[in-house]
């Protein structure tokens, strides 16, 4: 790494710390970005780094959700008799219980959407091209119907969760550091992890799988283990998001493959696939855009973003950081270098 | 001379169609195997057969003693027995060094290993093969970028990174520049002799394979027609017969 390389992580790393003190008033929408780029970056692993297109990984995010709230429930009370009496009289927590019950549900959300990964993945990574996009669709909407029929977690009323034990300020801060925290870990280490030969094994799957298996890659090991480090995370902020919304229902909030499951793979293809930064960058472009409409266009907000979906994928395919590559290859290490090698072959 | 590859009475057939009828051969440890055969006459099916591409119909396939053809493609390569494409196969978005690090062997890969870097003799090797077919100058290149004969040289390259045992080449020539196959026959040759590597060769180019294998092997409409040193085998009226479709 560079020394300017390092000031600018540095200067990037101070504004995350400082963007909620110096923007009190969009807490709850930087948490939301911070969200966005997590979903993205994850989604990448897989659609972008891989070229597996999971239209799937809700799943894990709805599933981290449920999870999460199971695990706080249990810890105090029975689960069955809380879902049933949906919030009345029986949401007492301490502090100490429920703080107990984010790092815990957290902990074990993500470790839940892993080993589901690890199952799911054995018996989808069969399918590839759009038959894997439709098969893990299908995976998410079943999860969400499967979740409403069932009473033990609230059926299609969903749960309700303790409200944060303090004061409700502090909680939009403690949610956006939970999350841009959960963002910030992802980050370096995606950052690590696409520089060592597990990342050029996974772009070996993605170039071309056949040849990887006929050179012995491990390919089935590899889809595995990338699609759950992906559920991990998407898993941890699920349950996050669990904690934040307070009231969550399966449909349309937690299992929400029309809204969530598909911005993110938007926010990938607009800042531009298989690059560390490109999700990054498309989750906050397609934010800010996002924001900006509801505030300003309201009734036609999803026309527009309808229309930038729809411009993203017939006029933009590579994305933002796929566009800077065409233009600036060298920026990306594409280069023809002078043979300075003394040996080898006439030619 | 000992054998790696041993095919004893191998058939395949795709539906009614009978690509490989009763076939039997054998590849020598340390040496040059050619495979001819007119257009159809089902040699890429066999090397598919040997790889474990698909399963067979009946026959056995040994690989150094051991039994193959119940074998997956994967578990096949990391035992030492790899394959080229007729069409070429490399990873098109990564660029040349990329490609070649990734095709370090495989066979002893442990998973926690995957979380390691490549280390500077890794690279070494890398840039020392591509010097080796040519593509030094080029390796900072997306490889999708590279042309036809290019893409072939740096596959071949990829294949040695690998130290497999045997390697098996579907057409090494087809697509390469004339002026180019004659330090492409020169590398295989060396691939052979400095590296040690068995080759066997599928090749439609008579003055190359005739020029490399030290034993042919000829297929027509599925069938072996006939085997011997090269010679032999150019002055085989059956396979001349085959080749002007005299049947």
């Amino acid at each position: 790494m560079t020394a300017l390389k390092v000031i600018l992580y540095i200067v990037l790393l101070a504004f995350t710390v400082a963007a909620p003190f110096l923007f009190p008033d969009f807490r709850t929408q930087l948490a939301t970005l911070w969200l966005m780029i997590v979903v993205s970056l994850t989604w990448d692993m897989t659609g972008g780094q891989m070229g597996y297109n999971s239209l799937g990984n809700i799943f894990f995010y709805g599933t981290g959700m449920y999870v999460a709230a199971v695990i706080s429930i249990g810890l105090v009370y029975d689960v069955a008799e809380y879902t049933s009496a949906a919030g009345g009289g029986m949401n007492d927590f301490t502090p100490v219980q429920y703080f107990t019950g984010v790092g815990l549900g957290m902990l074990g959300a993500g470790i839940f959407c892993a080993l589901c990964a690890l199952i799911l993945g054995y018996i989808l990574f069969g399918l590839r091209g759009p038959y894997f996009a439709i098969g893990t669709l299908g995976v998410a909407i079943a999860a969400g119907e499967l979740v409403s029929n069932w009473e033990w977690v609230g059926g299609g009323q969903g749960i309700t969760l303790p409200v944060y034990p303090a004061d409700l300020d502090e909680g939009k801060l403690f949610f956006y550091f939970l999350f841009a925290g959960t963002g910030v870990i992802l980050f370096i280490f995606l950052r690590w992890l696409y520089g060592t030969r597990f990342g050029a094994a996974i772009n070996a799957i993605r170039d071309d799988e056949e040849k990887a298996e006929a050179m012995g890659i491990h390919t089935m090991r590899y889809k595995l283990v990338t699609w759950s480090m992906a559920g991990f995370f998407v898993g941890i902020v699920g349950a996050i998001s669990a904690f934040q919304l307070i009231s969550f229902e399966p449909l349309e909030s937690a299992y929400q493959t029309i809204n969530l499951g598909i911005f993110m793979v938007v926010c990938v293809l607009l800042g531009g696939k298989g690059t560390l930064w490109g999700p990054v960058i498309g989750a906050i472009v397609f934010h800010v855009f996002k924001e900006v409409t509801w505030n300003y266009l309201l009734g036609w907000q999803w026309v527009a973003l309808g229309a930038l979906i729809v411009v993203t994928v017939v006029y933009f395919q590579d994305g933002i950081m796929g566009w800077l590559a065409h233009r600036k290859p060298e920026w990306f290490g594409v280069r023809v270098e002078k043979n300075d090698a003394t040996e080898g072959a006439d030619r | 001379m000992s054998t790696v590859i041993e095919v004893r009475n191998v058939s395949k057939s795709y539906g009614g169609v009978i690509a490989n009828k009763d076939v039997s051969m054998d590849v020598h440890s340390g040496g040059i195997t050619g495979l001819i055969g007119p257009n159809g006459s089902g040699k890429t099916t066999l090397f598919n057969s040997i790889v474990g591409y698909h399963p067979i119909d009946s026959g056995s396939i040994k690989f150094e003693n051991r039994e193959i053809s119940k074998l997956n493609v994967p578990e096949i390569a990391r035992l030492g027995l790899l394959r080229t494409f007729q069409q070429t196969r490399i990873y098109g978005e990564m660029n040349g060094v990329e490609n070649m690090l990734i095709s370090l062997p495989h066979r002893k890969m442990k998973l926690m290993e995957s979380f390691g870097n490549n280390s500077a003799e890794d690279y070494e090797r890398a840039d020392h093969l591509l010097e080796f077919v040519g593509l030094y100058e080029k390796r900072f290149l997306r490889s999708g970028s590279l042309s036809f004969g290019q893409q072939k040289l740096l596959e071949f390259a990829m294949a040695l990174m690998n130290e497999p045992t045997c390697l098996l080449l579907d057409e090494p020539t087809a697509g390469i520049n004339p002026t180019l196959i004659n330090g492409l026959i020169d590398r295989l040759k060396r691939a052979n002799s400095e590296f040690g590597i068995t080759l066997f060769i599928i090749e439609h180019n008579m003055r190359v394979i005739m020029n490399m294998a030290d034993h042919i092997y000829c297929l027509a409409h599925g069938e072996l027609l006939a085997e011997g040193a090269p010679d032999q085998i150019q002055n085989d009226q059956r396979v001349i017969d085959a080749y002007l479709g005299a049947h």
